[in-house]
């Protein structure tokens, strides 16, 4: 039997970026919350030694900081036609763990998505008619990016991004991104400064008439004090960052930007290495009554609490919803149901450029240190005569030259023996890379559930991922390829390689973990699980926070609405729930 | 406790020998409220097993492993060979730790054949296929050229064998899939840290132009296009760093 706990105004379920966030503002609004978290306690100092960090085989291809398949794991499958097996190892994607999540090794790109993305089935229906999407499963948000700015300036003066905004109140700037949505400020600090690759890549893009500018960064390209008086450094360029956390205080995340102040808060608790079974829900369903969790010995605990919020990564707040009973499962026979609705990845695509007696220095790097080309993201352009919607950012962001990862030799080059010898040293320097990030945009039989046979360590079923690149995206991708092309032949160099994309994702090479949809927000409480405020349609004492309420993804790194959202979610929850409550809309 | 819990130590440590305690007895889960939980002295330092023997394979699988990694990296002009850059070393201390018993893997049942799409469905760990791997490389090199281990035979022999491996060629069924452990494991060893027996005096590194375990190049993120002039560093330091090495 679970012991039963004092009762808390709030628990929050993950202490990664969003229930730093939502702590933090919660507990400013007066409440007692506790966070609940699976994995360890970490922080800069202790965790992220500087002395030790920089070790590829520790973190990068051991994944020491990540999510461990042992505790918990998910099936994959590409259709419904297949039987999901598990991923015994992560590979396509790594889930994080621990205190500050995934945010602890991100890369740091931060995005604001278009004002078109948020409306994307009233714009592209306006701009194309129905039929054109009719083989797709696209929603609105329920929200639109006006209505979000403000929380996409708060996330952003919280982790203090530096870039050029290109468009400020509606009047375009010079260097930024001319396609991005109006913003009322320019970013805190200014972009971070050029390595050799993306100033060339960034050259070759103009010269095709296309608007390089700097990615938007949470590396951060000076010192910083955010608004809550934390400080940060300026980054190094050292070249760990993906995978790693940031031993400097340099790259933005729940460490650098939220912890040191709310863990000074006499009304907030953090319980590590404990792993939330359930939500409990009173008799009737409509009522969450607190959470079950289980501590690092197997002892069982109920947490009463008012106010429970899901801000596990996005996969995990869709499992814990089915095994908990919140929400209609998704059925893709029927397309009713709408747990499990809409999952989406991203649909991605690599180009190499190889030179001579050239010194790329591919080591001076930072995972956000680059230059991104948006004229073919979104519905920047016309898709009026091609055969696809959707598009991608063409990012030259050289993030590292670890060696154990990081070895480019052209096609037919052999895999070992004195003639990889040659090759490897000839082109380590000597290659350029930049890659297409292309949306996801949601099918019917793309979906989350409960698989039927394999189980976690408790007994309870894992999450079945049944997903492939629907045919829309593989257009798109190929057609971004193409453009690929232009700007590598633009680069000249000895011999570029293009990879385009093709069906049957594979769950082994890693490609992105940028994992959206499963509890989808919107206005509708069929086609969605939560509503614009991300309160659950079911349960409204349950809000889900995170990429899992993306209808569909776009062709941008998650974190900056991920932020977004929370701010959003936070305001609703200050606002208008604690004074009422309730349904903050209803049906 | 259900056996099935790991530790912390397990889960978060790739790099050391695996802990035969599952998990400290009266061991709580943290609660930390009040001040960030700081404590000195707290960090989990890479902690790899020290070398000078080997810890799981036996003499004539290390001769075989010593033999194989010469190949897939021979020496030449370029840099020393895997064998001396210590990447037979480097696998066996790594098949001693979580590496080697897949203890941080999914490993429960059924296991299936998946599609190439599913990844390795195998129950066998890495150091179980290094076993059965190495035995199979062995027998064929003794069927096929005159009754010679895989290390007794001459270096054009040797890469024949090992193509024959790679194209899955062999009577051994999962030869294919056993070459590519193999590759990857040998490459992580020339080119990880020193710390954990390979890449010897940073061989690998200096052989494409790493200048490894830096942190701060902000004085030539604009040197554009120029070499980078510092040689480079591992986690232990240099060589010439430690006392009586001059």
């Amino acid at each position: 039997m679970a012991r039963k706990l004092p009762r808390k105004d709030v628990v929050i379920v993950g202490l990664g970026w969003t229930g730093s966030i939502l702590a933090h503002e919660l507990t400013d609004a007066g409440l007692d919350v506790v966070a609940i978290e699976r994995g360890p306690w970490r922080d800069t100092a202790t965790d992220f030694n500087l002395a030790y960090a920089p070790d590829e085989l520790r973190y990068a291809v051991r994944k020491d900081l990540f999510l461990q398949p042992a505790q918990e794991a998910m099936t994959m499958r590409n259709n419904v036609s297949q039987t999901a097996l598990p991923m015994r190892d992560y590979g396509s994607f790594l889930p994080g763990t621990g205190v500050g999540g995934a945010g602890t090794h991100w890369n740091g790109h931060t995005w604001r998505f278009f004002p078109s993305d948020f409306v994307l089935k009233t714009h592209l229906t306006e701009r194309y008619g129905a039929e054109r999407i009719s083989d797709l499963q696209i929603q609105d948000w329920g929200v639109t990016y006006d209505e979000m700015e403000s929380a996409f300036d708060r996330f952003e003066y919280l982790c203090g991004i530096s870039g050029k905004a290109g468009n400020l109140n509606g009047a375009i700037q010079q260097g930024g991104n001319p396609f991005e949505g109006p913003r009322k400020r320019d970013y805190p600090l200014p972009p971070m400064q050029m390595t050799y690759a993306p100033t060339l890549f960034a050259e070759a893009a103009r010269s095709k008439g296309l608007h390089p500018f700097p990615t938007p960064s949470a590396n951060l390209s000076g010192p910083y004090v955010n608004p809550l008086g934390i400080a940060m450094g300026q980054c190094t360029a050292c070249g760990f960052c993906e995978r790693f956390g940031c031993a400097n205080y340099s790259k933005s995340s729940a460490h650098t930007t939220v912890l040191p102040v709310l863990m000074r808060k006499s009304n907030f608790e953090a319980r590590t290495e404990c792993e939330v079974l359930k939500i409990n829900l009173s008799a009737d369903g409509k009522t969450a009554t607190g959470v079950t969790y289980v501590d690092v010995n197997g002892e069982a605990f109920e947490q009463p609490a008012d106010l429970v919020l899901l801000n596990a990564y996005g996969l995990f707040n869709v499992r814990l919803m089915l095994l908990s009973g919140i929400g209609k499962p998704y059925d893709p026979s029927s397309g009713e149901g709408v747990v499990g609705r809409n999952y989406c990845y991203q649909t991605n695509a690599g180009t190499q450029v190889f030179f001579e007696g050239k010194h790329m220095n591919p080591f001076i790097a930072a995972g956000a240190l680059g230059q991104t080309v948006d004229d073919y993201n979104g519905d920047a352009f016309d898709h009026g005569p091609l055969d696809f919607v959707g598009g991608a950012g063409l990012n030259c962001i050289p993030t590292n030259g670890r060696p154990i990862q990081y070895r480019p030799v052209p096609p037919g080059t052999p895999r070992w023996g004195a003639a990889w010898k040659k090759a490897t040293k000839q082109y380590y320097n000597n290659t350029l890379t930049f890659s297409s990030q292309g949306s996801s945009y949601a099918t019917r039989g793309n979906y989350l559930d409960l698989d039927p046979t394999y189980k976690d360590r408790f007994g309870r079923p894992l999450l079945r991922v049944t997903f492939d690149f629907p045919d829309n995206d593989v257009r798109m991708s190929n057609w971004i390829s193409d453009r690929m092309q232009e700007i590598a032949n633009a680069l000249g160099g000895k011999q570029s390689v293009v990879a385009k994309l093709r069906k049957g994702w594979n769950s082994v090479p890693y490609q992105s973990t940028h994992n959206t949809g499963g509890a989808i927000m919107g206005t509708d409480p069929k086609t969605s699980a939560v509503n614009r405020h991300l309160q659950s349609w079911d349960v409204p004492n349950v809000f889900v926070i995170g990429a899992s309420a993306f209808p569909q993804n776009a062709g941008k790194n998650p974190t900056g609405p991920v932020g977004a959202l929370a701010f959003w979610a936070a305001d609703a929850i200050r606002n208008h729930y604690l004074k009422n409550p309730g349904k903050l809309v209803e049906a | 406790m259900p056996s099935s819990f790991l530790s912390r130590r397990r889960f978060l440590s790739s790099t050391g020998m695996m802990l035969l305690i599952a998990s400290a007895p009266g061991a709580r889960a943290a609660e930390y409220a009040g001040a960030l939980p700081w404590k000195p002295f707290a960090a989990l330092p890479p902690d790899p097993p020290p070398g000078g023997r080997w810890y799981v394979f036996t003499p004539e699988e290390a001769r075989t492993v010593e033999a194989v990694v010469d190949r897939l990296i021979p020496a030449d002009e370029l840099s020393i060979g895997g064998k001396e850059a210590g990447c037979a070393s480097f696998i066996d201390r790594q098949l001693a730790g979580s590496y080697g018993s897949s203890d941080r893997l999914y490993m429960q049942g059924p296991f299936a054949a998946g599609l190439p799409t599913q990844g390795y469905q195998g129950s066998a760990t890495p150091a179980g296929r290094y076993r059965e791997g190495l035995a199979a490389l062995n027998k064929h090199a003794r069927a096929t050229l005159g009754g010679k281990a895989f290390f007794e035979l001459a270096p054009a022999e040797q890469d024949k064998v090992l193509q024959d491996f790679e194209a899955g060629k062999v009577e051994y069924k999962p030869a294919a899939g056993f070459f590519n452990l193999v590759l990857q494991n040998t490459m992580e060893g020339f080119f990880a840290d020193p710390i954990y027996g390979g890449n010897k005096d940073m061989a690998g590194w200096k052989f494409i132009g790493f200048p490894g375990a830096r942190y701060d190049y902000r004085d030539y993120v604009t040197a554009h296009n120029k070499p980078f002039p510092l040689p480079p560093l591992s986690i232990a330091g240099r060589p010439e760093w430690k006392t009586g090495d001059k």
